[in-house]
């Protein structure tokens, strides 16, 4: 196999992150021995990386790691995250439904769905999932969900951003991921953000 | 200052500082971020392109490792989590300030034609030793900065951060080919600027001439 100069620039990143077969590689290395241009790029790019991945080129402005040690060691004092640390969010969410309900069916005992067991933890979804947001609301929804009120200001981030910003799941376009309760449809077709957001605002009242 | 190699899986002292912060010894966790606190500077940097507000991000996002600290888990490289969770954080903070709130569809496509690497066929090698300088240090990163983002982001997480390709891509929510395809860029371009850097004379007060390599 003959490459040209062309091949070989396209190919002068993957060769060096050693991600050519090895029937390339011995074209590519032939190449250079008679393309001084090629060889040229090449020691070039090799250069590049070397330089831009030295440890040297990560600079911090003055003062940075005592202003960093001081806010840590304010915080890590007053114990604040802690208090969202997620390995207790999924008990604490739980017992905040369990707490949400027990209000619901105490205010709406002739209202037999209850809105609050929609709203799910969403322990089961993929951390690292990409999902949206729309503003003004508390639940995430997987791109293109069509109970996304508001399109126009959608926010994308990861499951486990979400989750940790204090969003719900859409028990709609995320239903494959909860244990949604008992199986019952939801009584409207359009409610669940506003669902999601008495759920979040019976969750404030309540804790 | 040459800090720990980037692929220090398994550093002992690491692991053994992150279970003790994971028990809770709270004190423990600046002495396990502190390695890392210039990638989390850079990366915040790069995407936000302002210093205080990387800083801020910065902050931040070690505050958001340590309420999360128990989520981390060993067979990710504690490095490349923390990063995660800055370049996260920094994407987060630049949807939120901006206006307009999609990207504008061409900024996020490739281009297609091929990129043609300037000829500069006597290629100088710039030594590393050389970013022991300031103005050295100073005209890479200008550099750097005159690449569109798509391309300074990928080459910033691959190539100064060390992630790899996959991690790159999922953090940026791009597909596999897409980083390759901005790193050869980014990658190429950068060459062309450093080459045009020496006939500009950035270079010009080394210590070394062409074919001639001291180091």
């Amino acid at each position: 196999m003959v490459v040209n100069c062309e091949q070989v620039w396209r190919e002068i990143s993957n060769y060096l992150e050693g991600d050519v077969d090895a029937a390339l590689r011995t074209s590519m290395n032939t190449h250079f021995e008679s393309c001084a241009r090629c060889r040229s790029v090449l020691e070039g790019t090799r250069n590049v990386i070397a330089l831009y991945g030295d440890e040297r080129m990560l600079e911090v402005p003055v003062g940075f790691s005592s202003r960093l040690q001081r806010r840590l060691s304010e915080n890590v004092r007053e114990g604040k995250p802690w208090s969202t640390w997620s390995a207790w969010l999924v008990p604490v969410a739980a017992l905040i439904v369990i707490a949400g309900t027990v209000q619901l069916v105490s205010s709406f005992t002739f209202q037999p769905p209850l809105k609050s067991e929609h709203a799910q933890p969403g322990h089961d979804i993929p951390p690292d999932m990409q999902v949206v947001v729309a503003a003004n609301t508390k639940v995430f929804h997987l791109a293109g969900c069509t109970f996304i009120h508001d399109k126009s200001q959608l926010r994308t981030m990861t499951a486990r951003e979400a989750i940790r910003d204090g969003y719900v799941p859409c028990v709609r376009c995320l239903r494959k991921y909860l244990e949604v309760a008992l199986g019952r449809q939801p009584a409207s077709t359009l409610g669940t953000d506003e669902e999601a957001e008495e759920e979040q605002e019976l969750r404030n009242a309540g804790h | 200052m040459v800090l720990q190699d980037p692929g220090q899986m398994g550093n002992p002292r690491e692991q053994d500082l992150i279970a003790r912060v994971q028990r809770g010894q709270r004190d423990q966790f600046y002495e396990l971020v502190r390695p890392y606190e210039r990638r989390v500077y850079a990366a915040a940097l790069a995407i936000l392109r302002n210093e205080a507000d990387a800083e801020e991000v910065a902050q931040e996002a070690m505050l958001k490792a340590f309420a999360n600290i128990r989520q981390f888990r060993a067979e990710a490289r504690f490095s490349t989590w923390l990063i995660q969770i800055t370049v996260n954080e920094a994407l987060m903070r630049r949807r939120r300030e901006r206006t307009v709130v999609m990207e504008r569809i061409d900024d996020q496509r490739d281009d297609e034609g091929e990129y043609q690497p300037r000829d500069f066929a006597d290629w100088r090698e710039i030594p590393s030793e050389a970013l022991e300088r300031k103005e050295i240090r100073q005209k890479l990163g200008e550099a750097l900065s005159t690449l569109d983002r798509k391309y300074r982001e990928v080459f910033m997480l691959r190539d100064m951060e060390h992630l790899n390709i996959q991690e790159t891509a999922q953090l940026l929510g791009i597909s596999v080919a897409a980083v390759k395809t901005r790193l050869l860029r980014a990658r190429l371009m950068l060459r062309d600027l450093l080459a045009a850097g020496w006939e500009q004379g950035w270079f010009s007060r080394l210590p070394f001439e062409k074919g001639n390599k001291p180091w």
